[in-house]
């Protein structure tokens, strides 16, 4: 009898194993909730979307090349007045001209904290990135509007709402993102090719210029597009200064709108279910690929700087 | 044009971009404090907004944020851990882990306004919780996870690998080990991240105007009963925060002194995130001394 207690205590599950079993099935449960909430955000905006072509018989080549957006109404034939090619234009043209305007300043920024001035830039460039990365958004996007717009409308003309301040607005935003990655990138150029460089006879820019800089590309590429993406996705602090009008933009300073702009504006104004507000969610499902491109992009010039 | 000459132009101009960025952030700070401490006041801070006249407050919106991200936090600060501790200890090099890598990776370069349309189409109206704190709080905890999970993993990774050994050497199953040794260890750099997200959370508002909701009802402060209409811990109740509040009345224009409350609301939220920031340092220095024993 005695021995059979003691095998039973030796076969059975101790308290430890137990406790492993339980932490081990509730991390896995975590983890698993985070792979499905990212599945369901890609089913329920996919399905919305798409309605817009299945159900409401949208017409695709209608959504990325006209530009009349009215979904509440329809055309002669019948179909839905989906025309997103402002929405697509503006998104771009903002995204693209405050990732040019950015980079620049971001690539100097980080130059100077890697290779001029370590100390300095630790001491007085770390903390302000950081102050703007924590800035919120709906203060950038006051701040443009009771500042830059006034200033656009000023100097450039126009109602001062437009692509323009859309790209300064913005420019701020991703700046602080491109930077630090981009430091992030100098830094891990092996100091060897600096001193080897340096060893040659060449100055501190050249060294810079022709060997640091190059060697850490694919880092900055990474850097910008990560920058672009977050441009791309920036919602309210576009939409307080575009003037979100779903034109075409017809200069840097006429009102124009994006995809986030419309989105916001729009979804608090249409009922579910219909075709207008289908039409929303078929801008939604696209910033949603677009994110999703963005990503791609990165993973594959990682990958192919990762080789070198 | 020489070398010499060509390096001493080239470091002149860095400086030049460097001094525009610092000069960008000044100006962006002091336009925002110079506008917005005139209009803080202690009855600014307490009383209820206004939707047509001047004068209106923020009070209803600074408590329906501090509620709001304890709320997020409280749902997402669990589920990250554990998701953060599967990532560091159980994962193994394969196909699995990777497709959880790379959702992470996608779902926190998300636009927020997408996390916000998808947190209205599922906990406001497929799970019916309408325009309300809880739907916020979920919609937040989305936005938050994969960057307080990461977060997590890298702390608990900066751990040493011999800590583990030792935990196992003394007969700790690994859970125990990771609850009991490693945990305690990281939990510095786990807070600070933390903090961290808490500041973001805070002025986060594309992704709570269609699950928090755009109105604030007038609270009552002396009922705390949470199944109370009016009680501001009830979390059925729309909410507006101060983030959307400052997106609203700008992008609405009703009330006449929008400018002034924006900029008040704005400063409010500056300070806020600088405070966040500031803790989160000084915490993250503290406890870096701790460990350091210096």
């Amino acid at each position: 009898m005695a021995e059979d207690k003691i095998r039973a205590s030796l076969l059975k599950e101790s308290k430890a194993s137990k406790r492993e079993k339980h932490g081990k099935i509730l991390s896995f449960a975590a983890i698993g909730l985070i792979v499905i909430v990212v599945v369901a955000i890609f089913i329920f905006v996919a399905t919305r979307g798409i309605a817009t072509f299945t159900v409401d018989k949208g017409s695709l080549w209608d959504f990325f090349t006209k530009s009349q957006w009215n979904p509440g109404a329809t055309d002669k034939s019948g179909h839905p007045l989906i025309g997103a090619l402002p929405m697509i234009v503006g998104s771009f043209a903002v995204t693209l001209l405050s990732a040019v305007v950015a980079t620049p300043f971001a690539i100097a920024a980080a130059i100077y904290m890697v290779e001029i001035s370590p100390r300095r830039g630790y001491k007085i460039l770390q903390p302000v990135i950081e102050l703007l990365v924590g800035i919120p958004s709906v203060v950038y996007g006051f701040v443009g509007l009771s500042l830059v717009v006034p200033f656009i409308r000023n100097h450039f003309g126009g109602t001062g709402f437009g692509i323009l301040a859309g790209t300064m607005v913005l420019f701020v935003m991703i700046l602080p993102t491109v930077t630090s990655m981009s430091v992030d990138a100098l830094r891990s150029v092996p100091r060897y090719y600096r001193e080897a460089s340096l060893a040659l006879g060449a100055t501190r820019w050249q060294t810079t210029y022709k060997v640091v800089l190059r060697a850490a590309v694919p880092g900055i590429m990474t850097a910008v597009i990560f920058g672009m993406s977050r441009a791309f996705g920036e919602a309210l602090a576009v939409q307080m200064v575009i003037g979100n009008a779903a034109l075409l933009p017809q200069n840097l300073v006429s009102p124009a709108s994006t995809l986030t702009s419309i989105l916001t504006m729009g979804m608090g104004n249409s009922v579910m279910g219909s075709v207008s507000n289908n039409a929303l969610w078929s801008l939604a499902l696209l910033l949603l690929l677009m994110s999703l491109l963005f990503n791609i992009l990165i993973h594959r010039i990682s990958k192919k700087g990762a080789l070198h | 044009m020489n070398a010499k000459r060509s390096d001493k132009i080239a470091t002149g101009v860095l400086y030049a971009m460097s001094g525009i960025i610092v000069l960008i952030l000044a100006l962006l700070l002091f336009y925002i404090l110079a506008n917005g401490l005139p209009h803080i006041s202690w009855h600014f801070l307490t009383a209820p907004a206004q939707s047509f006249e001047k004068g209106g407050g923020i009070g209803v919106q600074l408590f329906n944020s501090f509620y709001l991200l304890i709320l997020s936090m409280v749902i997402s600060t669990p589920i990250s851990i554990w998701a953060g501790i599967y990532l560091s200890e159980y994962a193994k090099p394969n196909r699995l882990t990777n497709i959880i890598r790379t959702s992470i990776e996608i779902l926190s370069s998300l636009p927020s306004v997408v996390v916000g349309l998808f947190g209205f189409l599922v906990f406001a109206v497929q799970a019916g919780f309408g325009f309300s704190i809880l739907s916020g709080a979920l919609a937040l905890t989305v936005f938050n996870l994969p960057l307080l999970t990461r977060n997590v993993e890298d702390s608990l990774r900066s751990v040493a690998f011999t800590q583990r050994e030792a935990g196992l050497a003394l007969g700790l199953s690994r859970w125990e080990t990771v609850i009991h040794v490693i945990l305690p260890e990281a939990l510095p750099g786990i807070i600070t991240g933390m903090i961290l997200s808490a500041g973001r959370v805070f002025g986060e508002a594309a992704a709570l105007i269609y699950t928090a909701g755009q109105s604030a009802p007038t609270l009552d402060f002396t009922n705390w009963n949470p199944f109370y209409i009016a009680s501001p811990l009830n979390p059925m109740r729309p909410a507006e925060t101060l983030a959307v509040h400052i997106w609203k009345i700008n992008s609405e224009g009703i009330i006449p002194d929008a400018a002034a409350v924006s900029a008040g609301a704005s400063a409010v939220l500056i300070i806020a995130v600088l405070l966040f920031n500031i803790l989160a340092r000084l915490i993250g220095n503290k406890v870096y001394k701790r460990l350091t024993g210096v």
